[in-house]
């Protein structure tokens, strides 16, 4: 699984890491940084849980 | 001024060197019985053919990415639903004339080419994409003068930095704004009314056709790149030169492009437009090829080449660069906002001696950290810039911090000028 983000819509909520903090980094500016587009073994609640915190739909899981 | 010329051996065919010689002029525009004389709009019986021609050649994209021609257009072809085709005539980089210089010159080899890759993809409609007011005249008159079987509009664009990204080329046709969109979706799965969309920059077209038309010099054609060439030009005696547009062949030594503009005194160079950084000792020997200028830290990008001579600073350089991009940043991603806008203004920070011992640390971290980040290219083309100031001079860097730089003085124009080059 692959958690992407849309550059064009973050808008440096800072909403996204708090469920998913080894998987999502936040840039001196409070943008979201995912730490790589694959999803590890055993994160893909996390990531869900990222996808559903951003109040800008920013963030999405692909196969 | 900027001159126009050929480096290519002697009945090589390209793309300058009919209008060179003279021999197609007519008016002020390509001559349309020499053009269908010279194999021009010649059937295609086979497109697969043509394709496989082109791949066995190696011919690669001449927009910037540098991306397999072949490998696109079978990527259109295969995916479902009924291809859309583009000719890409916007060029963002400042420092690039030569599609608009096809668009007004070669207008027939362009949309020529066009109707090939609609034939190879299987596309049911084609646009021309541009913003330059003289090139769209030189179409709308090619068009008129040999309508194609494929139906083909004409799109006009505003002229902006990131307007010829293939995802902002794809919104603009489809009625919104020039501005690039999060991929995936890239534009050969959903472009153009969600069809598989080829995107393809005029010079890709161009070459298309003189592949078309010349079969058996496939390779020399894909082998030439048209460069946009210019520098610092200054009124005195000592330091100056001009621009140039010029075909030439891959692997050519920047130094010899350099000399070919008047820049011969230039120690070092900024690349692919804006995109592919700035370089110093050893840039000389640096053949023009994506792959070995990718493999120095730079990229070719839309073949632009900026020289800087030694009176020149790269900090001033890389001060404007970055402003000019500030300035231009489509304004859809914070992280380009705020990265740009760090960048130049960290960079204006250097160039006053304002910076302190931690100041490099922070570009570097930048420069490492921010490009993929954005939308588009346009974050990661400040990125580099600054990366490669910092690789390559650290020295003059280091400098504006004991002694005032004259070239520093004043703030950085936004405006691209130095970097802008008229249209041949
Ligand atoms: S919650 Fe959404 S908008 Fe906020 S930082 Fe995360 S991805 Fe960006
Ligand atoms: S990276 Fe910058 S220029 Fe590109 S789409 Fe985002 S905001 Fe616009």
């Amino acid at each position: 699984m692959k958690l992407l983000l849309d550059a064009t819509r973050c808008q440096g909520y800072g909403l996204c890491q708090e469920p998913a903090p080894e998987l999502i980094d936040l840039d001196e500016w409070g943008y979201a940084q995912p730490r790589g587009t694959t999803v590890p073994e055993g994160g893909e609640e996390a990531a869900a849980a990222a996808v559903a915190a951003c109040p800008n739909s920013a963030l999405r899981l692909v196969k | 001024m900027t001159g126009v010329f050929s480096l290519l051996p002697e009945g090589r065919p390209g793309l300058l060197e009919p209008l060179l010689s003279g021999a197609w002029l007519s008016g002020s525009g390509e001559d349309l019985p020499r053009y269908l004389a010279a194999g021009g709009y010649a059937p295609l019986p086979e497109p697969g053919r043509l394709l496989d021609r082109i791949a066995a050649a190696g011919l690669r994209g001449r927009g910037g990415a540098g991306f397999p021609a072949a490998v696109k257009l079978r990527a259109v072809r295969d995916a479902p639903g009924l291809p859309v085709v583009v000719a890409n005539g916007e060029e963002g980089e400042p420092g690039s004339v030569k599609d608009r210089w096809l668009l007004r010159h070669r207008p027939h080899a362009v949309l020529d080419g066009l109707r090939l890759v609609a034939a190879m993809t299987g596309a049911g409609h084609g646009c021309v994409y541009l913003s330059d007011a003289p090139a769209e005249r030189a179409v709308r008159r090619s068009l008129a003068e040999r309508p194609t079987e494929l139906r083909i509009d004409v799109v006009r664009t505003e002229h902006t930095y990131v307007a010829g990204e293939e995802t902002a080329v794809v919104r603009r046709i489809d009625g919104g704004p020039a501005l690039p969109t999060a991929k995936p979706p890239r534009p050969f799965e959903s472009g153009v009314g969600g069809a598989p969309t080829l995107v393809a920059n005029v010079e890709t077209l161009a070459r298309i056709a003189l592949t078309h038309a010349r079969p058996e010099a496939a390779e020399a054609v894909a082998g030439a790149h048209l460069v946009t060439l210019s520098g610092t030009n200054r009124e005195g005696p000592t330091v100056g030169g001009g621009a140039a547009l010029a075909e030439v062949p891959v692997g050519t030594h920047l130094k010899v492009l350099a000399d070919l503009c008047g820049h011969g005194g230039a120690d070092s160079v900024l690349l692919g437009g804006l995109f592919g950084g700035l370089h110093g000792a050893g840039w000389p020997d640096l053949p023009l090829d994506h792959d070995r200028l990718s493999a120095a830290g730079g990229a070719l990008g839309c073949g632009a080449l900026y020289f800087l001579h030694p009176e020149d600073c790269p900090v001033a350089v890389a001060t404007e660069a970055t402003a000019y991009l500030a300035a231009q940043s489509a304004r859809q991603c914070g992280v380009c906002v705020s990265g740009t806008r760090a960048l130049a203004g960290t960079l204006t920070d250097v160039a006053r001696g304002a910076a302190d011992a931690g100041t490099s640390d922070k570009l570097h971290r930048w420069s490492r950290g921010l490009p993929g980040r954005g939308a588009c290219g346009l974050l990661d083309a400040a990125a580099r810039v600054v990366g490669t100031l910092l690789a390559h001079f650290p020295d003059r860097v280091d400098g504006h911090r004991n002694a005032a730089c004259p070239a520093c003085a004043g703030p950085a124009p936004e405006d691209g000028r130095r970097f802008t080059v008229p249209v041949p």
